[in-house]
């Protein structure tokens, strides 16, 4: 039997349900270990003057206080633009800024010294900014803005038989990884430091803290063997834990540990991007758009972080399934005093889609047509239309049976019409139905990120050890890549183990980021294998005298014709003849290239698709609303793991209906009060995520499938990449409240829903419903 | 931690985990149980995670056990926050974590407990960080229906499991899992040996009796009490107070007991939210639904009623329906008692009409008259497990299409749970008409003046406020009144018809 396609528990699961996988805080302390935590500026923006340290070095327990004066190296931790200062040096530009470290004896120690941070600070005030559209009119941004063209929008939309102008809001959105950040550094020979870091960039980490300290890479080494949840959160921002904790460590060559409290993770590091459209459409009789012009303005926080590919995605996925033949794209990253927002499951992707879902919404509506007919009329064609904006020629185009064959087997007609008859006689609640497509570009936007390394050892006993460059925070990668390396060697699964990912095994690694984790690094993990498949095929193939291509590996044996022999007896007698058992492997994604300035070129390698078909019903006297059914259809090319693929499925949907309705972000405005600037939902408290009773829990009310499909292009085993793409399959909840919302103006008027959709959003829009059915009576009376 | 505050000497505390007997003779009375486990514990018990330190994320479940001669087998099981739990107050009780259900399934001659099984069977884990918090909720509701010959529906998994946050799954393969477990060879945890143990801790502690605690309470008139700590915890955990040697409230059975007789409910201030829901519910069938939203089962196990009324935060939930029920609150000082009506107690923002050494002894809640109708809605962001923007609870009796009696009472409206006196004035005495609703709406805005913060604006906690006074009179206003299916998307809870191919 194949290990690959099969359904198997992910690698870990007996460790999971026993409380026997570690993770960073779980491994044992090495004797001396310190404790480290973070003090935190209490004002948003603001010149830092001074620092009494010495009061909070006074402190119990406590055996240093850091500053940015005590960074040997680099005092920066950004990836891409160095303006990311690890420490806070002359100003504090978000309220959470880390402007020091206090290491103790105890962690209780550390966390009640650095408290002190809002005594000990002295800053005098600046402007701050909260809002992006605030920051956007001061021409505060963190980036240059970005412009994607296509075409001659602005004459296609005057030359439309129909114009449309809108607005929308669409909050950010919270991690919450339920393992919070961390870092483990610990001092060894010869100048050298081993950092366990909850990360899913251990080289970028590996780079930071040899920045930092200035050292080589070589005498940095990052290891992870799991995370508790990543989303994105981990990629960029698990760096000023790691680089705190190696300075420290490296300074009192004593191990030193940073855990920050939940609340101080939401108030320190970033999130996804809230994002501002303001769009002018030109559309025909049909739905069909003939122009868009839109303005985005992403809230980037106070530094550039990963918000310029995030906006470029967000650009590059404005188009989601849809020929648009004149596009005018503008995007903004404006510079605002929070927490600098960063990589989340989608990585702008999702902003862009969800935009141009909102405007079809709203043009369906005005032409009194059915929305998915409007979708359907501007699919991208297969053979014509099939352009996008950024020059890439989609040619793996299935979107169009897929959504048919979702909305036939979920009966999408039949419920419309049932919907409508509801809604015709319930006064108070109304049901909203919405089936909304997904198209998701895979691949890193940077052409040279796409590449992984890997290793196998076969030990003599035939036992396989695997390595490789990408992370595991539970996504399954490691299951993946296991199936892949006991399917080269034809050995039953539970012979392949996977280490911990480790920059002292496989090099100058990618972020296991762009959902690109399992086609990489299962590529270069096979690539691995096949090297050593193909020695023992020589070898036994020397000794039986068949040719090396007939040897077959498949179920522990090795076999060609009526030779046969264990797998394992194979590995010693070539040991025994000096046979190399063990291999590298490299994988780079071919076909790829990009132009940063033009916005131009073949970004992805392929594309993921799904659609998903949500119904709700929303109260309209509280706004209080309730999924009752969800069905998704969804594109995993052939699926290396079924059970794995609707795991990520079901988990996105759910993940991405809490950022489009109850996970909202509140900042207390800059208002002179004491909490001024300050993140008020800040710990699980006061943001909600989703709940088991926010998915409907009937059988077959909750119902992912995988569409049947192999990938086209040539990826590990035909299959496509799952993280992100189905996190664009909830947009079908946002819709149907939306639709929903709508019912109460018998769908004549467009409701100004905000996100997230919280009861308060809901129930706004429906007063501006009733607004405007009240200047419509008083003009018609 | 335990570095940080000096310990103080207390008498040795003494439990059970993983079969052994515990003594701790010097902890700092603040000391989690979460960190003693993880940092303390020999061998240390990483099994058991901090996903937040506040009780909102569930990573940290473990059942404790206890005596309690009218659950199964003698002993009573139940899930908790160990990042919220003192460790004084586990004294005399078991505690059984993640680590405890290998024995507990190789007693029964498996490799794995059927929770374990069936998650693993189910995919119920990704990252996996969240997992054991779900195994030992899950431990807890297998031993429930084990013990009582059950199984539970989806629904009621999915009503148990609202104190777990999982972020990676989205919660369908858990709630598989959950009936999964049952199809296993039964494992449960012997009950009869539990017992002996737990009663081995009772032989030597002293009972509190309610005449110690009031003289105790008389001669520490500055000590904190403290129940189920679910929110001094926080003050604790988040913001490093220090409280000092607490009195502990929950060592008194006679403040645990719940007594229902003819014509009253009468909740000892120790008893547990979710007994006193559960019990309230049953009286006032129609207050089901706040019970399943008031915070996580693990908060409604630890958490006292009596903490929450005498915490009196405006936006506690138990105040307003109790108010709206027409409660009265009995305090205790030394040996004598008083009580006062429920909504006498709070005279301003956090400040209420204990005299210092008393203390809240218990709520007599009347049961409705035969015609009055209660009604209670809690408005928030979720669903489960969330603080509301709004409480409101009403209770209406009408005279033929009269109001005869109303009582209003919302949370969150204003510095203290509060009566809606112009708007029951605007009601009283009225036909029950769309009229008299419209200038009761009108009349809330002059009760009440409501904040905006994080969880909702003014305007909305008004309006919805109002709304929810409408849907008080859709339901029952003498001519068609509207069943709940109709007015609200959580009773029952609705769901779509699935036709029978598109089943998984």
């Amino acid at each position: 039997m194949s290990t690959v396609g099969t359904a198997r528990p992910h690698e870990s699961a007996h460790l999971h349900v026993a409380g026997a996988a570690p993770y960073i805080d779980d491994i044992a302390e090495v004797a001396g270990t310190l404790h480290a935590a973070l003090g935190l500026s209490p004002i948003a923006h603001g010149r830092l003057l001074a620092l009494d340290l010495d009061r909070v070095r006074a402190m119990p327990g406590v055996v240093a206080v850091l500053s940015a004066a005590d960074i040997p190296g680099t005092n920066d931790c950004g990836p891409i633009v160095h303006d990311d200062p690890i420490l806070a040096q002359d100003t504090v530009t978000w309220r959470g800024q880390p402007m020091f470290a206090v290491i103790a004896r105890s962690r209780g120690e550390a966390r009640r010294a650095a408290a002190l941070a809002v005594q000990v600070a002295t800053i005098e005030p600046l402007p701050a900014v909260l809002d992006p559209l605030e920051a956007h009119a001061l021409q505060q941004y963190v980036v240059p803005p970005m412009h994607l063209v296509r075409g001659d929008a602005k004459a296609a939309i005057a030359s439309a038989p129909h114009q449309l102008d809108g607005r929308f809001s669409l909050g950010g959105q919270e991690q919450f990884y339920l393992e919070g950040q961390i870092a483990y550094a610990i001092p060894q020979e010869n100048d050298g430091l081993l950092v366990h870091s909850s990360t899913q960039h251990p080289t970028e980490m590996q780079h930071v803290v040899a920045h930092a300290l200035g050292l080589s890479a070589h005498q940095v080494q990052v290891q992870c063997r799991r995370m508790g949840g990543g989303f994105g959160g981990k990629e960029s921002q698990s760096a000023v834990f790691a680089a705190v904790a190696a300075i420290a460590a490296h300074r009192l060559q004593c191990p030193v540990k940073l855990r920050p409290d939940r609340d101080d993770d939401f108030l320190i590091t970033g999130r996804r991007h809230g994002f501002e459209f303001r769009y002018r459409i030109g559309h025909d009789d049909l739905g069909r758009i003939l122009g868009a012009d839109v303005e985005m303005v992403s809230n980037a926080g106070a530094s550039a972080d990963l918000s310029a590919p995030v906006m470029t995605r967000a650009l590059c996925h404005f188009d989601n399934t849809y020929w648009l033949p004149n596009v005018d794209l503008r995007g903004y990253c404006a510079r605002t005093n929070t927490q600098s927002n960063t990589a989340f499951r989608g990585f702008g992707g999702p902003q862009g889609a969800l935009a141009v879902e909102m405007v079809l919404d709203s043009v369906a509506r005005r032409l009194g047509l059915d929305p998915l007919e409007v979708r359907r009329a501007n699919f991208y064609g297969t053979t014509e239309h099939n352009v996008t904006p950024y020059g890439q020629t989609v040619e793996d185009n299935i979107i169009a049976p897929l959504v048919t064959e979702l909305a036939d087997t979920a009966h999408y007609r039949q419920r419309r019409a049932e919907i409508a008859s509801f809604n015709a006689t319930s006064p108070v609640l109304k049901r909203g139905l919405a089936l909304t497509p997904v198209k998701f570009g895979i691949s890193f936007n940077v052409a040279h990120f796409n590449q992984a390394g890997a290793l196998v050892h076969v030990y003599t006993d035939g036992s396989v050890l695997v390595n490789h460059g990408g992370t595991e925070m539970g996504q399954g990668l490691n299951t993946k890549v296991a199936q892949v390396v006991a399917h080269e060697l034809g050995i039953p699964f539970e012979r392949v183990r996977v280490s911990a990912t480790d920059t002292h095994k496989v090099a100058n690694t990618s972020a296991t980021a762009a959902s690109t984790g399992t086609d990489l690094n299962g590529k270069a993990a096979q690539d691995a294998a096949r090297q050593i498949v193909f020695r023992l095929a020589q070898h036994i193939a020397a000794r039986w005298l068949v040719p090396v291509g007939a040897v077959q590996f498949a179920d522990g044996r090795v076999t060609a014709g009526a030779h046969a022999m264990a797998f394992d007896d194979l590995v010693a007698q070539a040991y025994a003849a000096r046979v190399q058992l063990w291999s590298d492997g490299f994988y780079a994604t071919p076909g790829l290239h990009w132009d940063r300035e033009k916005l131009q070129g073949k970004p992805f390698y392929y594309f993921a698709y799904g659609a998903a078909l949500s119904e709700v019903v929303v109260d309209t006297l509280t706004g209080e609303w309730r999924l009752l059914r969800a069905d998704a259809l969804h594109d995993v090319g052939a699926s290396l793991n079924p059970a794995v693929d609707i795991g990520q499925i079901e988990g996105a949907f759910v993940q991405g209906m809490g950022w489009l309705t109850t996970e909202e972000l509140r900042w207390q405005p800059m208002d002179g009060s004491r909490n001024a600037g300050l993140l008020l939902t800040h710990a699980p408290s006061t943001y909600k995520i989703p709940t088991a009773n926010d998915v409907p829990v009937t059988p077959g009310a909750f119902n992912v499938r995988l569409y049947d499909h192999r990938n086209p292009a040539d990826s590990i085993h035909r299959s496509k990449a799952v993280g992100e793409p189905p996190l664009l399959l909830p947009f079908s909840v946002f819709l149907a409240i939306r639709d929903a919302v709508s019912a109460v103006g018998e769908h004549q008027i467009d409701p100004p829903l905000r996100a997230p959709a919280t009861s308060e959003a809901i129930l706004d829009a429906l007063d501006a419903i009733g607004a405007v059915q009240a200047v419509q009576a008083a003009q018609a009376g | 931690m335990s570095a940080s505050h000096p310990p103080r000497p207390t008498r040795p505390i003494r439990f059970f985990h993983r079969g052994a007997l515990q003594q701790i003779d010097s902890a700092a009375p603040t000391r989690t149980l979460l960190d003693w486990l993880r940092e303390d514990a020999r061998p240390r018990c990483t099994g058991t995670k901090e996903g937040c330190n506040e009780g909102d994320c569930g990573a940290c479940t473990v059942l404790v056990a206890e005596r309690d001669d009218a659950a199964p087998g003698g002993v009573a099981i139940r899930n908790v926050n160990a990042c919220l739990r003192f460790l004084p107050t586990l004294d005399g009780c078991a505690v059984l974590t993640v680590e405890d259900l290998k024995p507990i399934a190789v007693a029964h001659g498996q490799p794995a407990h059927p929770v374990q099984q069936a998650l693993v069977a189910c995919h119920g884990s990704q990252c996996g960080f969240c997992t054991p918090g779900f195994a030992m909720t899950m431990t807890g509701i297998y031993e429930e229906h084990c013990a009582a010959g059950t199984r539970p529906t989806r629904q009621q998994l999915a009503d148990d499991l609202a104190g777990n946050l999982c972020r990676c799954t989205g919660y369908r393969p858990i709630v598989d899992a959950g009936e999964q477990m049952f199809d296993a060879p039964a494992a449960p945890i012997d009950r009869a040996a539990l017992r002996q143990q737990l009663d081995t801790l009772a032989a030597d502690a002293t009972p509190l009796t309610l005449d110690d605690f009031a003289a105790q309470r008389l001669a520490r008139p500055d000590t904190r009490i403290v129940a189920g700590a679910t929110d001094v915890a926080l003050w604790v955990n988040k913001q490093f107070r220090d409280i000092g040697e607490p009195l502990w409230i929950g060592r008194v059975a006679e403040l645990r007991r719940i007594e229902v007789t003819a014509d009253a409910l009468h909740i000892g201030a120790a008893a547990s939210l979710e007994d006193a829901w559960r019990t309230l519910a049953d009286v006032v069938p129609t207050l089901r639904e706040v019970w399943q939203r008031f915070a996580s089962p693990p908060i409604r196990h630890a958490g006292t009623m009596g903490g929450n009324i005498a915490n009196g935060s405006p936006i506690g939930d138990s105040a307003p329906v109790l108010i709206a029920l027409g409660a009265d609150i009995v305090l205790r000082r030394g040996a004598v008692e008083r009580t006062m009506p429920l909504q006498a107690f709070y005279l301003d923002y956090m400040r209420n009409a204990l005299q210092p050494g008393e203390f809240v002894a218990r709520l007599v809640v009347p049961k409705p008259t035969d015609g009055t109708q209660v009604r209670a809605w809690k408005i928030s962001k979720r669903y489960d497990s969330d603080i509301s923007a709004v409480c409101a609870a009403f209770a209406l009796r009408l005279d033929g299409d009269r109001v005869a009696e109303v009582r209003l009472a919302f949370g969150g409206m204003a510095a203290i749970v509060q009566r809606a006196a112009q708007t029951e004035a605007a009601l009283l005495g009225q036909p029950w008409t769309e009229a008299t609703l419209v200038a009761a709406q009108a009349a809330l805005a002059q009760d009440f003046h409501p904040l905006s913060d994080l969880r909702a604006s003014a305007a909305y906690r008004l309006k919805v406020s109002a709304n929810l006074l409408r849907r008080l009179w859709l339901e029952t206003r003498p001519d068609d009144p509207l069943p709940p299916e109709d007015t609200t998307v959580w009773t029952p809870r609705l769901t779509v018809p699935i036709h029978p191919e598109t089943r998984a």
